[in-house]
């Protein structure tokens, strides 16, 4: 049972309470992993990057574990992206990170799991009612690194589209069952652009103009695209690149789209009716919901238009990963297992509350979940999600997609045209790939 | 066994004669006041000379947060350090804060000492105005920047919109995140150069301006030619620490500018050092790059203090 390290020497738990406390004299506590508190209650130490709309649902559900199992639940919330990774890194470096943490499926490699993270045993993770049969297998294979198992995926998350349907209704570009008209190719969702436009008076879509990894990446990938990255360089299919920076370019000249705007404001420009439509990730569907309860707004959500031939999308994968520990107890690591299984079993509300795509098939193949609204509208996701290209310096939030979208924002505010853009990122990627690997 | 010898005869003759004091008294001293330096002895070794120490090692491996083993790897990280092109163009952005930064905050600040200084009966309003911004958090502080410099609806574009100045203006997004975020730092830091200044506005002795009077100088005879020459060493110290601090710039400019919502590509040197080392993992190379920025900053403050000393005599 390599994965249930004891303590090293004969600690008993009195004299490990006894050491806590006198580290606590010191300062020194608060940074340890001793899964008891005073009160003998099992602590999980649970750190997050929700900081999204999500979040709320995930807290939601940590009340209900809590509640259940009498686990004592510590969740912390940090920053969305780097300052989440800087601090997950840093924590485990030292060996005193949380018992548990989430990350993007597509970052693991990135994050180092052979010296920043405990693998998980499938006996373990047996006990605590989880096998590999209930989760989608290409997503399976992805949590593995040297043959080792290092995390539990809990979603599927992707860029979706939403659209408001009062406007589009006056847009005229609804069915009659008030689903949004399905779109082919880049001519015609722009002519649906431009109906909506009408009606808004200001955008057609509201864009996160900062994010424009994501729809390169999911534009790039509905022509097939490929990124390939060796050792010294890399292979960007230029044709295919420019294709998609130039969708950018011509939605912001004609100003179908924002020139600038950052996530708060994207959401709140779909908000308050300047864009009828809105593609960004479908975790904020909570942050809609919850507009719509206090001013009204009637929106649904479909897959990513079709640009060039199909919906593919950019997306990820939420996970659960164990941080690299100095010293595990026996209860504090089958309470973590626990809490994670616990989790991915309750993660109907997951979908239902935050849009995600619940990675566990228990709960997507049933009843219950294919008849929820508006998830079964854009269930194809699942099938049509693109992780980010397999390199050390790729996947959320990681510098190649930082300096991707770097570029694409200019592009969208109309400083770079799509021929410099393209050569600026693969310049971008040409350093990075230069760059010494830092993991490996 | 060697010390039991050599203390056992030096115990029995101060046993036997009376003591002289003054060995045992300065001996005593010594000791005593070793035991009040270390606290701070033992933190300034353990979290300033032993990171530092280590920091050099690191420059010369690979070293990575990640934990991997080590390697040692001579030159490289410093010669690619040299070559690298955001590292220079980091530096230079330092280099443009604080030529931008430096000189209003030690004008400014002194002339709203001067003014806070005259006024008598508004004096401990004026002083709690310019000094609270001071002991705002950074976080706040950038976050109620970041409100009023928004593209949409911030209160800086509004104006500017109304008045026809161009409220497009894309504040602290991509284009104008320098001048956004100086602007911010002057209005934050401002209130500790000036009260350094009205510190030593109010040591200046009465006398000297009562025989300015006599001689029938007028209010701004006696700026120029008293209040400002006196205060050429606080002037002095302000400059010296406004630089370094300016050549530090980070935190407001990271959550300004850099970090997860807004993409300015221009980065400061801190914050490119920041980015090798916690986000890219590659704890040696920021090490090298630390170093490069430490004797940057070491020279400007020798080069200062050359100039500034020269003047004094």
């Amino acid at each position: 049972m390599r994965n249930h390290p004891s303590p090293p020497g004969a600690l008993s738990r009195r004299s490990l309470l006894a050491g806590g406390a006198a580290a606590a004299g010191l300062g020194l506590s608060g940074c340890g992993s001793l899964a008891t508190s005073l009160s003998d209650q099992t602590v999980v130490r649970q750190w997050n990057l929700l900081a999204g709309s999500d979040g709320a649902i995930m807290t939601d559900m940590h009340q209900q574990f809590m509640d259940e199992t009498g686990i004592d639940l510590k969740a912390t919330t940090f920053a969305w992206g780097t300052p989440f990774y800087t601090k997950l890194t840093m924590g485990a470096a030292g060996g005193n990170a949380a018992d548990v943490a989430t990350i993007h499926l597509s970052r693991l490699e990135s994050l180092s799991p052979t010296t920043l993270m405990d693998p998980i045993d499938l006996g373990e993770l047996e006990e605590a009612g989880l096998r590999p049969e209930d989760f989608p297998p290409a997503m399976w294979d992805r949590c593995f690194s040297d043959g080792e198992l290092y995390a539990v995926p809990i979603d599927t998350h992707a860029l979706v589209n939403y659209y408001n349907r009062t406007i589009c209704d006056q847009a005229g570009v609804l069915n009659d069952d008030g689903t949004l008209l399905e779109t082919h190719g880049v001519d015609e969702y722009f002519d649906l652009l431009r109906a909506v436009k009408d009606v808004t008076g200001e955008y057609g879509t509201s864009l996160d103009t900062n994010a424009g990894w994501r729809q390169f990446w999911a534009w790039y990938r509905q022509q097939d695209g490929e990124w390939a990255f060796h050792e010294d360089g890399h292979e960007l299919d230029d044709d295919k690149a420019l294709a998609a920076i130039q969708v950018m370019w011509d939605m912001a000249e004609e100003g179908l789209c924002p020139r600038v705007s950052d996530g708060g404001q994207t959401a709140a420009n779909f908000e308050n009716g300047a864009g009828g439509l809105v593609q960004v990730g479908n975790w904020e569907i909570t942050r809609f919901r919850q507009f719509d309860e206090t001013q009204g707004l009637d929106f649904s959500m479909t897959e990513m238009p079709d640009f060039f031939g199909n919906r593919r999308t950019q997306g990820d994968s939420h996970s659960y990963i164990i941080p690299r520990h100095n010293l595990w107890s026996d209860e504090g690591r089958r309470a973590t297992l626990d809490y994670i299984s616990w989790m991915l079993q309750h993660s109907l509300q997951w979908g239902a509350g935050a849009g995600h795509t619940p990675a566990y098939l228990p709960v997507t193949e049933s009843a219950e979940y294919q008849a929820l609204e508006p998830n079964a509208e854009y269930a194809g996701v699942s099938e049509n999600v693109q992780y980010d290209p397999d390199v050390w310096f790729s996947g959320s939030a990681a510098p190649l997609a930082d300096r991707v979208a770097q570029v694409l924002a200019g592009v969208y505010a109309g400083n770079t045209t799509p021929e410099q853009a393209l050569d600026a990122v693969k310049a971008e990627a040409q350093t990075l790939v230069e760059q010494p690997n830092p993991v490996d | 066994m060697m010390t039991t010898d050599t203390q056992a005869p030096d115990a029995a003759p101060t046993a036997d004669k009376p003591p002289s004091p003054t060995p045992t008294a300065v001996k005593r001293r010594s000791w005593t006041g070793l035991w009040f330096v270390l606290p701070f002895a033992a933190v300034y070794v353990v979290f300033l000379l032993w990171p530092m120490i280590l920091g050099l090692y690191y420059s010369f491996t690979d070293k990575s947060l990640t934990g991997r083993p080590v390697s040692w790897i001579g030159l490289d990280n410093w010669t690619e350090a040299f070559g690298d092109e955001r590292a220079w163009q980091s530096l230079l952005n330092t280099a443009e804060f604080t030529l931008y930064s430096t000189p209003p905050l030690v004008i400014l600040a002194l002339a709203l000492a001067l003014l806070t200084h005259r006024a008598r009966k508004l004096g401990w309003f004026l002083r709690l105005s310019f000094f609270a911004p001071f002991v705002v958090p950074v976080s706040v502080v950038t976050m109620l920047w970041m409100w009023l410099y928004q593209p949409d609806g911030g209160l800086i574009n509004h104006y500017l919109g109304a008045w026809g100045l161009g409220g497009d203006h894309l504040w602290v997004f991509q284009e104008h995140a320098m001048g956004s975020v100086v602007i911010t730092t002057v209005w934050w830091t401002l209130g500790f150069n000036f009260l350094l200044y009205l510190a030593a506005l109010q040591a200046i002795p009465n006398e000297v301006y009562e025989a300015a009077d006599i001689d029938g100088a007028n209010w701004w005879q006696k700026t120029v030619r008293i209040t400002i020459p006196l205060l050429k060493r606080i002037t002095a110290l302000v400059i010296v620490l406004q630089l370094i601090n300016s050549l530090r710039i980070f935190d407001q400019y990271y959550l300004m500018a850099g970090g997860g919502t807004n993409l300015s590509p221009e980065k400061v040197a801190i914050q490119h050092i920041y980015e090798m080392g916690f986000t890219g993992l590659r704890v040696g190379y920021a090490s090298a790059l630390s170093y490069i920025l430490f004797v940057f900053i070491l020279i400007v403050a020798i080069v200062q203090l050359r100039l500034l000393s020269r003047k004094e005599d």
